[in-house]
């Protein structure tokens, strides 16, 4: 029988065949909806993976002013690249001789920024900010770019709709 | 011979045992009882026993060979040293002397703690012990892995810099680990995935998008690097290792792996690591280490002995393959001459070269220059910044020259 044939010989290379191609080697544990939720942090630039909450520039202020202005500045004006950038200005300066990248000037999408932050900001207590004050700190660092107006509040369903100034700046390198 | 400086060997005991102890009968010695016809202490006494100390160390003599920042860095945990290639033999860079970069401090992991999770577009979310990985098939390969910031020349050339300053963000290991492709088959990949999303678990929970396919190609998870665990400062217990990528995307402490259609554009693949061109636009996504080359010896800071006869040592490495050829030219590029490559020339791997060289004495400017399997050579700076402009901050791979002076002292010409 040719069936019976094809599953001999599918036994005898089962049998040789060192990898396991296709198999599985039935190692780790299944992961739990909740075990991701807790890990997976990343916001896409659709706005995937933006928690509930929001946060004001106003709020935002107050954010910098209690956490972020003491390495950034209250205007987000501190550092020279070192690791510090400046978070605000820069804008069509890029194609100069002394570009100013900043978050306003360089950045392509607005969710990068809460996702930065939330997962490495501020630097002496990485995580330690609610989503409230990270959309806030978020909506601060826009306006201070002139992105978002000064009454602007930014939620999960907002912020994915703000458009950068150089959204289109980019381009992939070649393979 | 290169001479580093004029110390004798009293000089070097004596620097050692100074304050520690009452000074020794050989600190006393003149260094003529050191040598023929004399016979010297250690030759004459039982030196320290076994297990002292139980993880060897390198000679006190060597205490020089060590990683540094090029600057003292504002923030120690957000910054970068450089492996002292100009003191380095061969092609694979001991644990301890590995580059660093490190953007929020080497975590202090709990192997026994750690978890990989794959996650995603796959069938089966998964959660890996360390215990679990290491028992998938093992593969072990000798890789470079450079920091896409290594050798930042765009602006300016510092004739003080080293070779450990120019181009130090470069090390080579063999890694050993399980392949990539399989634990993602273990998940189950969904035909939708084309892009893999890594993170660390370090308190920058640094992460990067890789496109999948090539990732596929020969990425690995590794869990030990040149013979022994990974080094804390390399990722340990594990972490991602794409041979010829950047650094930046061979993510350290390994926690995280998400397979999604389309890149995250976290902030280290838009803000960072992405080179601003003329015009004002910026190409992202560079991930190659394209060919490159550096002359180690005679290198910046280093003084050539009396003239005569000394060897031309260097190191060449491409993300796209093995190196075909490397040329050294002594006459600031005028002519060059072929290098003897020293085998095994490996796929994206570190290849030592090396060039015979009679040195009259004169000044002389060195140059290397690289050709990888696939034809890619380097370019000059001049070429380079024609090409990208000078406002680039990574994926430096100009031919580096080093200015020999008239009395021998070396230093960068970039």
């Amino acid at each position: 029988m040719p069936g019976e044939a094809y599953l001999c010989l599918a036994i005898l290379l089962a049998g040789v065949t060192p990898a396991f191609a296709g198999e599985r080697y039935d190692l780790g544990r299944p992961a739990s909806a909740a075990e991701v939720a807790g890990w997976d942090i990343d916001v896409a630039p659709d706005g995937k993976g933006l928690p509930p909450g929001s946060g004001s520039v106003a709020q935002g202020r107050a954010v910098f002013a209690e956490i972020c202005g003491a390495c950034h500045g209250l205007q987000g004006e501190k550092g020279d690249g070192k690791p510090i950038d400046p978070l605000a200005g820069g804008q069509d300066s890029l194609g100069g001789a002394k570009p100013l990248r900043t978050v306003g000037s360089y950045w392509p999408y607005a969710t990068t920024l809460f996702d930065y932050i939330r997962r490495a900001m501020p630097f002496s207590a990485p995580g330690s900010l609610s989503a409230d004050q990270t959309y806030a700190a978020v909506a601060y660092i826009l306006y201070l770019n002139q992105i978002v107006p000064e009454n602007a509040t930014l939620d999960a369903a907002s912020l994915p709709l703000v458009r950068m100034p150089n959204r289109n700046g980019f381009v992939p390198a070649p393979e | 011979m290169l001479q580093m400086g004029r110390r004798g060997f009293v000089g070097r005991l004596l620097g050692l045992s100074g304050g520690l102890m009452a000074v020794p009968a050989a600190a006393r010695a003149e260094e003529t009882d050191f040598l023929p016809p004399s016979v010297p202490p250690w030759s004459r006494e039982q030196g320290a026993g076994v297990v002292s100390p139980p993880y060897g160390v390198p000679s006190p003599f060597e205490s020089a060979v060590v990683r540094k920042p090029r600057e003292k860095p504002l923030f120690p945990t957000a910054a970068s040293t450089g492996t002292p290639l100009q003191a380095l033999h061969g092609i694979v860079t001991p644990n301890g002397l590995h580059y660093e970069r490190h953007h929020a401090g080497v975590p202090a992991i709990d192997p026994d703690r750690h978890r990989l999770m794959v996650h995603g577009l796959v069938e089966r979310p998964l959660i890996f012990t360390l215990d679990e990985l290491m028992r998938f098939p093992s593969v072990s390969r000798l890789h470079f892995l450079e920091c896409a910031g290594n050798t930042p020349q765009w602006q300016k050339i510092d004739p003080l810099w080293t070779a450990q300053d120019s181009h130090g963000l470069l090390s080579c290991a063999e890694w050993t680990g399980v392949r990539l492709g399989d634990v993602l088959g273990e998940a189950g990949m969904l035909p939708a995935a084309s892009w893999l999303i890594a993170e660390g678990a370090d308190a920058a929970l640094l992460t990067r998008s890789i496109p999948l396919a090539r990732a596929l190609e020969d990425g690995i998870l590794a869990y030990a690097q040149n013979g022994e665990r990974l080094r804390p400062e390399q990722g340990y217990p594990l972490r991602l290792l794409l041979p010829g990528f950047e650094g930046n995307v061979n993510i350290k402490w390994l926690r995280r792996l998400k397979l999604v259609e389309g890149p995250m554009e976290s902030r280290e693949e838009t803000s960072k690591y992405t080179d601003l061109l003329p015009g004002g636009r910026a190409r992202q996504f560079a991930f190659t280490m394209e060919v490159k080359s550096v002359i180690t010896t005679p290198s910046g800071g280093q003084a050539l002995g009396p003239p005569g006869f000394h060897e031309i040592r260097g190191l060449a490495w491409s993300g796209r393959g093995r190196i075909q050829a490397v040329e050294v030219s002594t006459d600031g590029g005028a002519s060059w001459q072929a290098a003897q490559l020293q085998e095994p020339v490996l796929s994206k791997c570190l290849t030592r070269f090396r060039l015979p060289w009679h040195w009259d004495g004169g000044p002389a400017r060195l140059m290397s220059r690289a050709t990888d399997e696939t034809g890619a050579n380097q370019p000059t700076r001049d070429r380079l910044i024609e090409l990208r402009g000078a406002n680039g901050r990574y994926h430096y791979n100009a031919i580096q020259s080093w200015q020999v002076a008239s009395g021998g002292t070396v230093s960068n010409a970039g």
